[in-house]
């Protein structure tokens, strides 16, 4: 009897010091969340002491300039906004167009195949190549030259896979009852997916959209490496012109500069007082892309919970 | 019904498949434009490449130990390149993949519901963060605040850098390798506890295990963010190519070349112009090689359910 009970003590004893290891991981886990936690506080918080200090209004509506206290990020944010909307015209009709077809139309085949692993592999690819395929394709093969139009289209292609998987995931997600209705009314395969499947995939596309922008604008790498310069000191020419035909393109092929290019050129300089401007660039574009990726995830969430099929 | 009612419907139902098979083709095009991305990369990289083995011969590009591409006396040696990648990388590792998988363990196994709710987007935003930002972060933050415990460390270095993308890679990891252990059915936890094992044992028993191919994924995309990552240490690494296995020194990386020559203003067609391509060359081998092993390893160790 006695020999039983100890043995029942030890197994209680084995049993505590098992389950000790589940409070330590618990513990563990949580501080290895803390540490990204810290670190985004950090950043967050040494932006702003660095950062806020420099921006006012004056700061939105200069030029950069040698003199830090008097320059600021026009023709960077007016031009991160060009760029954005090449990327968008280029990346959301494709992205979506490849979409539909890999998800709706296409046969079971080699062509196919080699599509999705393409999409997959060009997603790893990292975004400098992008910027090289641009330099010697773009650039200079289609003498696009450094223009808005050769960084949004750069910007664009990086984006695809993004656009182009969310999209899917969303088409995925509708039921194939929806498709046999349309079709049992005789609707081609092009109405069903023009009236029923990209509407009702609209919300999981234009989170991708978000997703896959937000990206672009604090993409750095492929749009210094097509030459864009550094230092720009005019803007663009404006789209609506006072006299006909009123609209012009002439700004798609003008030299530009981006947000995290200012804020690049920023950092690099040794002297405080433009590391102070580079905070508060950065603290715009911060801004800008959390609040994109926060609009991102709480369209995903109410899509969740409100769509029931 | 008279006859030409019925040709007229025909006809316009000819019309009707003529637009289908129009859109359908255009549909087509467009997911196309993947393997147009994928073959223009390809050629790009190899036709500027194969202009600069004319002038450099691949033997003196893979042993030369130093990279002068830009000085009168040019040495063309990838070496001192590819070092300060991969001991920027592995360093970012070492931060990444025990951080990323103790949290992806955690949060598929310990969390409770609403902490994963509010976790999970948040470990998105972190991952959302565009990397000149986390740039300015290590050489302006974290830099100073290691230099107070090692007093002799230059203002740019690859520690700090590597430090700063480990963080910035810890969500790619996490998330993947989180998403391969929620996909491990919930049977195999079940039977795991049914023998008495406790939630530590099943997750680094049982769970781990079963969903090592997808973590093994998560971990090969980790390795190809480091490898390609670009602006943190173009910001905070200095852009002097070093030959050292050593990160507490400053060194160039393959990437950070690349925007070191293309901030200048190289004439097209020059030999410079044409290192930048060899140099991405060599970057998308790397990325490739590693990409391939992790495909390897996914098909070794896949487990079916």
């Amino acid at each position: 009897m006695s020999d039983s009970s100890v043995g029942l003590q030890e197994i209680r004893a084995l049993i505590a010091a098992h389950k000790r290891w589940d409070v330590i991981f618990g513990v563990v886990g949580l501080l290895a969340l803390m540490v990204g936690v810290l670190t985004f506080a950090a950043l967050f918080i040494e932006m702003v002491i660095q950062g806020l200090p420099r921006l006012s209004w004056d700061f939105f509506t200069s030029f950069p300039s040698r003199k830090p206290d008097q320059a600021g990020i026009l023709s960077a944010w007016i031009g991160s906004i060009l760029v954005m909307v090449v990327t968008a015209l280029a990346a959301v009709p494709l992205g979506v167009g490849a979409a539909v077809y890999l998800e709706e139309y296409a046969p079971k085949n080699w062509m196919t195949d080699l599509i999705e692993i393409n999409v997959t592999n060009l997603a790893g690819v990292p975004s400098i190549i992008y910027g090289l395929l641009a330099l010697g394709l773009f650039v200079y093969q289609f003498g696009l030259g450094q223009s808005i139009l050769t960084a949004g289209l750069t910007l664009a292609l990086l984006i695809l896979p993004i656009v182009i998987v969310t999209t899917r995931e969303s088409i995925r997600s509708i039921p194939g009852a929806i498709r046999e209705g349309a079709y049992a009314l005789g609707a081609t395969k092009w109405q069903t997916t023009s009236d029923h499947i990209l509407p009702y995939a609209r919300g999981g596309i234009l989170t991708g959209v978000i997703i896959g922008m937000s990206r672009a604008i604090g993409e750095t790498a492929p749009v210094i490496t097509i030459g864009a310069l550094t230092f720009i000191a005019f803007l663009p020419p404006a789209p609506v012109q006072g006299e006909f035909p009123f609209l012009s393109f002439e700004w798609i092929m003008s030299p530009f500069t981006v947000m995290p290019i200012q804020m690049f050129n920023w950092t690099s300089r040794p002297e405080a007082a433009f590391q102070h401007n580079a905070a508060a660039a950065g603290l715009v574009l911060v801004v800008m892309t959390l609040s994109m990726n926060a609009l991102a995830i709480y369209l995903r969430y109410r899509l969740r919970k409100k769509i029931k099929w | 019904m008279s006859n030409d009612f019925v040709s007229d419907r025909l006809a316009r139902r000819k019309s009707r498949n003529i637009k289908e098979r129009v859109i359908e083709f255009i549909l087509f095009l467009a997911a196309l434009l993947s393997v147009a991305t994928t073959v223009g990369i390809v050629l790009i990289l190899l036709k500027e490449s194969y202009d600069f083995f004319q002038h450099v011969s691949l033997w003196d590009f893979l042993t030369d130990t130093q990279w002068t591409p830009l000085f009168s006396d040019a040495h063309y040696g990838i070496m001192p390149l590819l070092s300060g990648t991969l001991v920027s990388s592995t360093v970012a590792l070492l931060v990444a993949i025990p951080l990323g998988t103790v949290i992806a363990i955690y949060l598929s196994e310990f969390a409770p519901f609403s902490v994963r709710e509010v976790a999970k987007p948040f470990l998105e935003l972190l991952g959302g963060i565009p990397t000149i930002i986390y740039g300015y972060f290590a050489l302006l933050f974290v830099t100073p605040l290691l230099q107070k415990i090692y007093p002799g460390l230059p203002g740019f270095n690859l520690l700090s850098a590597g430090l700063v993308m480990g963080i910035m890679i810890i969500p790619y990891v996490s998330s993947v390798s989180e998403d391969a252990m929620r996909a491990v059915p919930m049977a195999l936890r079940e039977g795991s506890y049914a023998m008495g094992a406790t939630r530590f044992q099943t997750a680094t028993w049982v769970v781990t295990p079963a969903a090592f191919s997808g973590i093994a994924a998560a971990y090969i995309l980790g390795i190809s963010r480091a490898v390609g990552e670009t602006m943190i240490l173009a910001v905070a690494a200095g852009m002097q190519p070093n030959l050292t296995w050593n990160p507490m020194e400053p060194a160039a990386t393959i990437t950070s070349f690349i925007v070191q020559v293309a901030l200048g203003d190289l004439p097209h067609g020059s030999i410079g112009y044409q290192t930048i391509f060899a140099a991405g060359l060599t970057l998308a081998l790397v990325t490739l090689f590693f990409n391939v092993l992790g495909h390897l390893l996914r098909k070794r160790y896949r487990q079916a359910y």
